[in-house]
């Protein structure tokens, strides 16, 4: 090289492409180092596990197949045979658990960057923040499902070599064949998945906004907790189908015989409005945003 | 939380619009109108009326109209919903509270023809005097009865006894009253009939008790101060001494079912002309689909058309799920608006019904699935199929005075839970026989009263037995669809069972799904806590014979409307799907567009234009910034603690939007994502790392992130630069802040960039570091390079810069090669022994431009030019001691005066 510039000197724009820029890979593996993805994730295999030890304890305390009425026999079922405690793991997950998960990944994957400073660092790379922002949601997004995946995945392993693989008993409908209720509890799955994207979009909402990876999750959870109590309240009437939990539970429909969808679609419709306007507000915010931290 | 409160208005503004009232478009009218009635038309009863009208309706306009009769112990109020949207739907409605009942006057007389139904014809003829209703001729109005049992049962005596009446939707109502309350499951007469004792019960006492709430003023009848108007309150002498007669012997006299004959529409149904929509529930004890059916078939015998649809609530399952209430409007207001209105097309003959179909996932009630048959099969069924139920003769034994009383429903409520689970029933051991069936090969749905046959033998000859038809599944749990039970009552029985003939009994009408794998049960009972059974203790002997009998009668399920719903979602996620793909498009675009170049400063790193920042608070950061740094130089960036120097680094490098003037790298403007901010490394605002990897993990998932070839990174260089040695594997939350600083440093040579911008680069570095970070930077200003080093040290930028850019309260105040701004100054600073002396003989002498004191002994004086040596003899020649003479340098000038003085930092401004 000599001191004076080349006519036509070799630049770092020779190489750049924007659109090869912190790819989906990258964040993937940039979060799959992180502590709190691995506690998240190796939690969904933990708890069927500590939700079986459970009932291994229950059975033996002396009540041996004693049924009093509709409430303990979500017990009874849940050991009826692996889908069973699959559903059962869902059920009760699907209310707290999950919620608390996708607001962890969604919530904390562009505050955590804010509060580190990287995040400045990212965009002067540059990475176009409307792809820093895809990139991010995308695995963020990703990691929920494999949460969720693995939360099931291991619910149904675990319950099938302990209690076997029977069809779905329930107390609202009549037995389900094994093969039809493994397509049913993936099709919870994938409601869930549906009507957590209120919360993502939430969450993510909040992680561009503030530089506090906690604020942005726990006020994703808090808001969801207001709107399962606004939902409690009757008297509100028409407003409460307006609520983002307000279909929470439809889900339970595809427990029925046959399949009451009219609420799936409903909540369906919710989660995505609420989704697309959580979503469209975090990136016309994050596009014009003064970077600071 | 901008954002958050953007959330929260559009929240607000979706439930304001959701729960804002909406004017209605209809008027009411409350009024007493006196009515004469009673068998000569004589008798005086005043009927407390309500009026809808809708607020369109007038003398040239009429419209037609419709009595809308309320439920046995209610009054004009219970049907408000009702009325309110059948007058928005066009309809001038008239409800009344029926005599006997609420503030109206007169005594009940269970719709008798000579006084309930006398009543409505009287407001029929004030329906005909209304210029606001629509007439066929005169003292002829458009008029339709509408109402729900006690006001279903009016709506059918009253098309029977005046033909003025256009149509009828009676519902969840009766065809005959004495059957009704006296069922028989193997046919016969009410003569022979079970008593239904709790329905009758609850029936009299929602009567009796109207008798205290009446007003003073009502006259009490000829009983006056009859110890019986206690018994009685306010129903008519006969219909109350039938009910006591009744309830205390189980058996109803010739006077009692010839009364409620009377009362009944069964003997006139083939005087019904109108068309008639009759809509039965199926969770109904008291009047069962079979009331409906009989209905159906004595008014189609006439060729008046009649519809006839099911719905799964009734008098102990409510108004059913909202698809229920939804299709039971739309048949209303369809078979209205034909008959009554003459709008659209002619109702179908077709049937349809509903089925439980599970509990709501949303914990509102239960569930429902509609079917559409082409023609009402009535409750046989279409089709039928044929079930074994076997079991050997068992004993059953009678309780004396019916307890205790095995439980199938309890009047009112419960009967649509009893579809789903087995807790309502309540079966008391040895009281019962049952027979099952194998599992059934097939799931069945069964829509239609079942029928089984039975052989009983009896010691008394006679048996009262209550007959049920369970759905047991596969883990053995039973199931009563809707808690309905067959009372029979069987006489001339013989004693033994081998002589016992068998009879057929006809479960009530149900609409359920047997699951394949479930099973059925018979269970013959002997007593029921709903029914009145014999007093002495018997035990019979019961026997099943032969298969029972399910109709079925498969139809087309019905769309319920909120399958619009599902257009909406496919709407919804086809939009969201076509907006993904054209933003993505725009975006993309937008990204392969080339920046402009201009090209005059092409070669030239960086230049500043006029560059304003003022943020979202009002707070002006910069007002006015212009430079360029050129290549092979490193330029200082110097100022106070905030002058606004971070702010300009933020939007180099894309951080942060200017408010006014731009930023050129190498030609192109620089925007947040510019492509040309790849040929800048910066480090901004201290090191931002990922605390969790190592140093070295960071550094290559950084350049990962860059998407360019490993091998353009030189890691090798930043690492040596960085200096860390084997402490660069180590996490970076481990590192002190100055390693992270070098790791920084190191972070942005990644890749050799051209531009290199370093905000306070030895922040954290001990002096060595410092020396060594001075030739780092010098020497990577070479090779066409460029360096941009922001400071608020003067001896920094001094020792590190070719050139200089002084920034105070967001302005530049000097700039230029640091050796043309640090060169010797032309004035001294002089330390002496007597300031004021020095002072005085220096402006006498008259050789320096100014002299000033700048605290202690010292003294700053300008020499305008002249030597050094010579103030210095002057002074001493004055005897006045000088301890030190240092020459002072521009920059510091330029700098102090600028700064000096001015402790503040611009930012606290």
């Amino acid at each position: 090289m000599t001191t004076t510039a080349p006519a036509a000197p070799p630049t770092a724009m020779d190489t750049y492409r924007p659109t090869r820029t912190f790819t989906f890979a990258t964040e993937f593996r940039r979060q799959a180092s992180r502590r709190r993805t691995q506690l998240a994730l190796g939690f969904m295999v933990v708890l069927p596990l500590i939700i079986l030890v459970a009932f291994q304890l229950n059975t033996g305390d002396g009540n041996n197949g004693r049924r009093r009425g509709e409430f303990s026999s979500l017990v009874d079922l849940a050991t009826a045979g692996g889908v069973n405690f699959a559903l059962f793991t869902v059920f009760v997950s699907a209310s707290f658990l999950l919620i608390v998960v996708v607001a962890l990944f969604c919530g904390d994957t562009v505050a955590s960057e804010a509060s580190w400073g990287s995040l400045r660092y990212l965009l002067a790379i540059p990475v176009p923040r409307g792809r820093l922002l895809g990139v991010k949601l995308a695995v963020s997004l990703a990691y929920s499902v494999i949460a969720m995946v693995l939360l099931l995945g291991t619910a149904l392993a675990v319950g099938t070599l302990r209690y076997g693989w029977h069809p779905l008993r329930s107390t609202i409908a009549g037995d389900i064949a094994a093969g039809e209720a493994l397509l049913r509890l993936l099709g919870i799955m994938a409601y869930l998945a549906v009507s957590l994207l209120v919360v993502a979009g939430l969450a993510f909402l909040l992680s561009v906004t503030t530089d506090a990876p906690l604020g942005a999750v726990g006020g994703a959870v808090l808001l969801q907790i207001l709107s399962s109590i606004l939902d409690q309240i009757t008297a509100l009437g028409a407003i409460r189908s307006f609520l983002p939990t307000h279909f929470a539970q439809a889900w339970l429909g595809l427990l029925s015989t046959p399949i009451q969808t009219d609420n799936l679609v409903r909540g369906c419709i919710s989660a995505l409005g609420y989704a697309v306007v959580f979503f469209g507000l975090a990136w016309w915010r994050f596009l014009r945003k003064d970077v600071v931290s | 939380m901008v954002t958050g409160s953007i959330v929260l208005i559009l929240l607000a503004g979706v439930i304001s619009w959701a729960a804002w009232p909406v004017p209605s478009s209809y008027r009411t009218e409350d009024r007493m109108i006196a009515v004469k009635t009673g068998p000569g038309g004589d008798q005086d009863v005043t009927l407390d009326t309500r009026l809808y009208l809708p607020k369109s309706a007038d003398a040239s306009h009429p419209v037609p109209a419709v009595l809308l009769a309320h439920g046995f112990g209610g009054t004009k109020l219970d049907s408000v919903s009702d009325a309110q949207s059948l007058a928005e739907h066009g309809y001038a409605v008239l409800t009344w509270t029926a005599q006997g009942f609420g503030r109206s006057t007169g005594q009940i007389h269970l719709d008798s023809p000579d006084w309930e139904v006398k009543d409505a014809k009287n407001l029929v003829d004030w329906l005909a005097r209304r210029p606001e209703v629509r007439k066929d001729s005169a003292n002829d109005p458009r008029v339709a009865a509408v109402g729900g049992s006690y006001g279903g049962g009016l709506s059918l005596l009253l098309a029977a006894h005046d033909r003025r009446i256009d149509a009828i939707v009676p519902m969840i109502t009766w065809n005959d009253l004495a059957r009704a309350f006296l069922p028989n499951g193997i046919g016969g007469g009410p003569e022979n009939g079970v008593f239904k004792k709790q329905w009758a019960g609850m029936f009299f006492g929602s009567g009796g008790s109207m008798g205290g709430t009446a007003p003073v003023a009502q006259p009490r009848g000829p009983r006056g101060a009859d110890p019986s108007a206690a018994q009685c309150g306010r129903f008519a002498l006969d219909v109350c001494q039938v009910y006591l007669e009744m309830a205390t012997t189980g058996r109803p006299s010739a006077r009692a079912i010839d009364l409620l004959r009377r009362s009944s529409p069964a003997g006139v149904l083939d005087r019904i002309k109108a068309p008639t929509l009759l809509i039965q529930g199926e969770a109904d004890s008291l009047f069962p689909l079979s009331e409906a059916d009989a209905n159906a078939k004595g008014i189609a015998a006439n060729g008046t058309p009649v519809r006839v649809a099911w719905f799964t609530g009734g008098h102990d399952g409510g108004q059913g799920p909202q698809s229920d209430q939804d299709r039971v409007k739309f048949l209303t207001a369809q078979w209205l608006d034909h008959y009554l209105a003459g709008k659209g097309a002619k109702p179908n003959n077709s049937f349809t019904y509903s089925r439980i179909s599970g509990i709501d996932a949303s914990g509102d009630g239960l569930v429902a699935a509609g079917f559409n048959v082409a023609d009402y099969p009535g409750t046989g069924g279409t089709k039928t199929e044929r079930v074994t139920v076997e079991g050997p003769p068992q004993p059953a034994a009678n309780p004396p005075n019916g307890n205790p009383a095995a439980v199938s429903s309890l009047a009112g409520v419960g009967g649509a839970i009893g579809n789903l689970a087995s807790g309502m029933t309540i079966e008391v051991p040895g009281q019962h026989a049952d027979f099952y069936s194998a599992p059934l090969a097939k799931t069945t749905d069964v829509t239609g009263s079942p029928t089984v046959q039975l052989k009983v033998a009896s010691p008394t000859r006679e048996a009262v037995l209550f007959v049920k038809l369970y759905d047991v599944d596969a883990n053995g749990q039973p199931t009563l669809p809707n808690g309905l039970v067959a009372p029979v009552r069987l006489t001339g029985l013989p004693t033994s069972i081998d002589q016992a003939v068998p009879t057929t009994v006809t479960l009530p009408a149900i609409v359920r799904r047997f699951e394949q794998g479930h099973r059925l049960r018979i269970t013959v009972s002997t007593s029921d806590q709903s029914y009145l059974s014999p007093a002495a203790p018997t035990v019979y002997t019961v026997a099943a014979n032969g298969p029972v009998t399910l109709p079925t009668a498969a139809g087309t399920p019905l769309q319920s409307p909120s399958v619009i719903w599902r257009y909406v979602l496919a709407g919804l996620v086809a939009a969201i799907a076509l907006a993904l793909v054209v933003l993505i498009a725009l975006s993309r675009r937008r990204l392969r567009r080339r920046e402009q170049t201009e090209d005059e400063y092409a070669q030239t790193p960086l230049v500043v234009r006029g560059l304003r920042k003022e943020y979202a608070d009002g707070f002006v950061a910069v007002s006015k910034v212009d430079f360029a740094v050129e290549r092979n130089t490193v330029v200082g960036l110097l100022g106070p603690n905030g002058a606004g120097k971070t702010t300009t680094l933020r939007v180099l490098m894309g951080l942060t939007y200017p408010t006014a003037g731009e930023i050129l790298v190498f030609g192109q403007r620089l925007k947040p994502g510019a492509p040309v901010l790849s040929r800048v490394g910066a480090l901004v605002e201290g090191p931002g790392f990922l605390p969790h990897l190592t140093g070295y993990a960071n550094l290559e998932l950084y350049w990962k992130a860059t998407g360019r070839p490993e091998a353009e990174a030189r890691f090798d260089e930043a690492l040596d630069i960085a200096g860390l040695g084997t402490a660069v594997h180590r996490k970076v939350k481990t590192y002190s802040h100055g390693m992270k600083q070098r790791l920084a440093i190191a972070q942005a040579m990644l890749g050799l960039p051209e531009l290199l911008v370093l905000d306070e680069p030895t922040d954290g570095l001990d002096p060595p570091q410092i020396a060594e970070m001075r030739k780092v930077l010098r020497r990577y200003a070479t090779d066409g390079r460029a360096v941009l080093v922001s400071s608020h040290l003067l001896a920094e930028v001094e020792q590190t810069c070719t050139d200089v850019v002084v920034m105070h309260k967001g302005q530049i105040v000097a700039s230029g090669p640091v050796d043309d701004i640090v060169g010797d100054s032309p004035s001294v600073h002089l330390d002496v022994s007597d300031v004021d002396l020095a002072e005085n003989v220096l402006d006498e002498l008259g050789i320096v431009r100014t002299v000033a004191w700048s605290g202690g002994n010292s003294l700053v004086v300008d020499l305008d030019g002249t030597p050094r040596a010579e103030v210095v003899a002057a002074l001493v020649k004055a005897g006045i001691g000088v301890d030190r003479v240092v020459p002072r340098r521009r920059l510091e000038d330029a700098f102090l005066a600028l700064v000096g003085g001015d402790t503040k930092a611009s930012g606290e401004r």
